[in-house]
């Protein structure tokens, strides 16, 4: 069970569809499989052990990606938006890799191992790839137990690791949630997520072998967005938080008028509930659906569909209507187990750690296995189930604020805050506190009309519709909010900036 | 025993299989009568009698739901496999929402 076999079917099963695009530059099922194979005869020919690919979505993407499992080496997307130093540091474990990248200082040091995108995609194209990486023997591709990527987590609150996925993990992942060529001719999923994100793995994979053309839009804007889906006949699209929001707050009221669209999912961050309501009302004709998962999981474990939306939002019961926030049910392949601190499962429908199993679930980082003896991964997220199984994710086990003994999870507090029509961001952090052991504090940034609330105002707002031990204790304005591409907070630097500000603005307070 | 992501073929036509889903009991698989092979054995491919079947189909998966089995056709061919004698069904489970 491996990308190679994946891609074998694929290129047997219609070699002759467009598989991805970016621009004017763009790939057959059958030339992907081709500069595959040269690709990993490159990589054979200079030795490399590793694939490092730094750049934004384009073709040149899943040819290393395919390349670096041909040659049965480990493929490594890295966040091109890091400074210099940080990807020097990343890149010094692999010292034989080959990199493709259009960073201009890549190649310095490292002759013979460094592409650019495009010129990497077009040597392996024309007919100059044959010549220059002829076959000298058989490659050894990337077996079921190895190693075919490795990416970088964000470590938004902790220290980032490298998680490692396994071909069976990925494999795994897409034979058990994707039909096998089940898109029809005429269907394209236009992606904006990072490639060195697991969205941005997952949904190469996913519609490869669904046979989907995909077309790959980088450099986010919304009104290009809207305008590539309708020039492309756009049927599905996937989008972080942020961009949706981006979307909304473009359209301005109108309809999005985006006819061929039947997909629109969204995941990587979590949802505010008052942009999705808005999304759902600019895109009438598009089902929704959110995917929740891991980078250690292989992407999607759970997924609220298109039918869990519309009978979320039609229901007049409370409890029917908060599915909206929820991130749907796991997926059948997958079992879930909701965990008190002591590690037996929670009563009820009680909150607690959120354990995953199942074979896309790796839980591995650097050859160190996270899993339990049972096979279980600690997500380090916090949650709980409803009695029909939608889970409600509460953020990061981490981030919880624990105030006076009393667990409270921030992003019921942002929810809130968010729900204020002055806020546009939100983030609620734990400040040390000698007396509570945290205090809670806001930081949020206001929409440019808003001035004229205060922190006692959104206080007051907060107490109105949760309770006074969850009420901030402070509020700071904020012009932005620190988010990474995928739209998650920045947490760990939101706290050290807030309580650094602190420190200066009061000395004596600790 | 099989193993998830095991690869194998029949040694008389072109089908060949990974395993999806393993049982935890051996079971014996085999394609118009021949026992499977390991992916990279020797095969002849002189071809089955005709099975009165689609044969197997490129990216549809099989299930034997009595011993827990599912595999996944990556390369079609006309024969029909079995497990201890139990002809595979198509699997025809609801599709996931697309979520990439």
């Amino acid at each position: 069970m491996d990308l190679n076999l994946l891609l074998d079917m694929a290129v047997t099963g219609y070699g002759d569809r467009t598989a991805v695009s970016e621009g004017e530059d763009s790939l057959t099922y059958a030339e992907l499989g081709r500069v595959a194979t040269l690709g990993a005869r490159l990589v054979r020919r200079i030795g490399a052990d590793a694939v490092i690919f730094v750049g934004p979505s384009h073709p040149a993407y899943p040819a290393a990606l395919f390349a670096s499992a041909a040659a049965g080496v480990p493929f490594i997307p890295l966040n091109y938006r890091l400074g210099r130093d940080q990807l020097e540091d990343l890149m010094a474990g692999y010292p034989k890799a080959l990199v493709v990248s259009d960073e201009p200082w890549i190649g310095e040091g490292m002759p013979g191992r460094a592409r650019s995108l495009r010129s990497y995609l077009a040597t392996l194209l024309d007919d100059r790839g044959s010549s220059e990486e002829p076959d000298a023997g058989p490659l050894s591709p990337g077996q079921t137990d190895d190693v075919a990527v490795v990416l970088h987590t964000s470590g938004t609150s902790g220290t980032p690791k490298a998680a490692l996925l396994r071909h069976r993990n990925l494999a795994s992942y897409v034979f058990t949630t994707v039909e096998f060529a089940n898109a029809t001719d005429e269907e394209a999923a236009l992606v904006t997520v990072p490639t060195y994100h697991v969205a941005g793995l997952a949904n190469l994979v996913s519609n490869l072998y669904a046979g989907r053309r995909i077309v790959y839009l980088e450099a986010f804007d919304p009104q290009r967005w809207l305008e590539t889906i309708r020039s492309e006949g756009i049927t599905q699209a996937m989008v972080v938080p942020t961009m949706l929001a981006r979307v909304v707050r473009f359209l301005d009221g109108a309809d999005a008028r985006v006819p061929t669209l039947r997909t629109l999912a969204y995941g990587g961050s979590r949802m505010p509930i008052p942009v999705l309501e808005e999304a759902l009302a600019r895109f009438p004709d598009a089902g929704f659906v959110n995917a929740y998962g891991l980078t250690e999981t292989s992407s999607t474990i759970a997924l609220l569909g298109p039918d869990d939306h519309r009978a979320a939002l039609t229901s007049n019961q409370p409890r029917a209507r908060a599915r909206l926030g929820s991130v749907g049910r796991v997926i059948p392949s997958v079992e879930v187990e909701v965990r008190d601190d002591g590690g037996a499962p929670t009563a009820g429908q009680l909150p607690g750690l959120i354990f995953l199993r199942g074979d896309q679930v790796s839980g591995e980082y650097a050859g160190v296995s996270v899993l339990d003896a049972d096979g279980w991964f600690p997500t380090g997220d916090r949650g709980w189930q409803d009695d029909e199984g939608y889970l409600f994710i509460e953020g990061r086990a981490d981030d919880t604020i624990i105030r006076g003994g009393e667990n409270v999870s921030p992003a019921e507090i942002e929810d809130v805050l968010l729900a204020h029509p002055a806020v546009a961001d939100a983030a609620v952090v734990g400040l040390s506190d000698d007396e509570w052991g945290q205090r809670i504090a806001a930081v949020v940034s206001i929409d440019g009309d808003g001035g004229a609330v205060t922190s006692d105002v959104l206080r007051e707002w907060v107490r109105d519709h949760l309770r006074s031990s969850k009420t901030p204790d402070l509020v700071a304005f904020w012009p932005e909010l620190p988010r990474t591409a995928t739209g998650k907070l920045l947490r760990r630097q939101i706290l050290e900036d807030l309580s650094s500000t602190l420190a200066t603005e009061n000395p004596t307070a600790s | 025993m099989l193993k998830a992501g095991l690869r194998l073929a029949c040694p008389r036509c072109t089908t060949e299989v990974v395993v999806v889903r393993a049982p935890a009991d051996e079971v014996m698989l085999t394609c118009s009568e021949s026992a499977l092979v390991g992916v990279d054995s020797a095969r002849e491919e002189t071809g089955h009698p005709t099975t009165g079947t689609d044969g197997m189909l490129l990216g549809k998966r099989y299930v034997d739901e009595s011993a827990d089995l599912e595999l996944l056709c990556t390369k079609a061919g006309p024969g029909a496999l079995a497990c201890d004698g139990r002809v595979l069904g198509i699997r025809g489970a609801k599709p996931l929402p697309s979520s990439d």
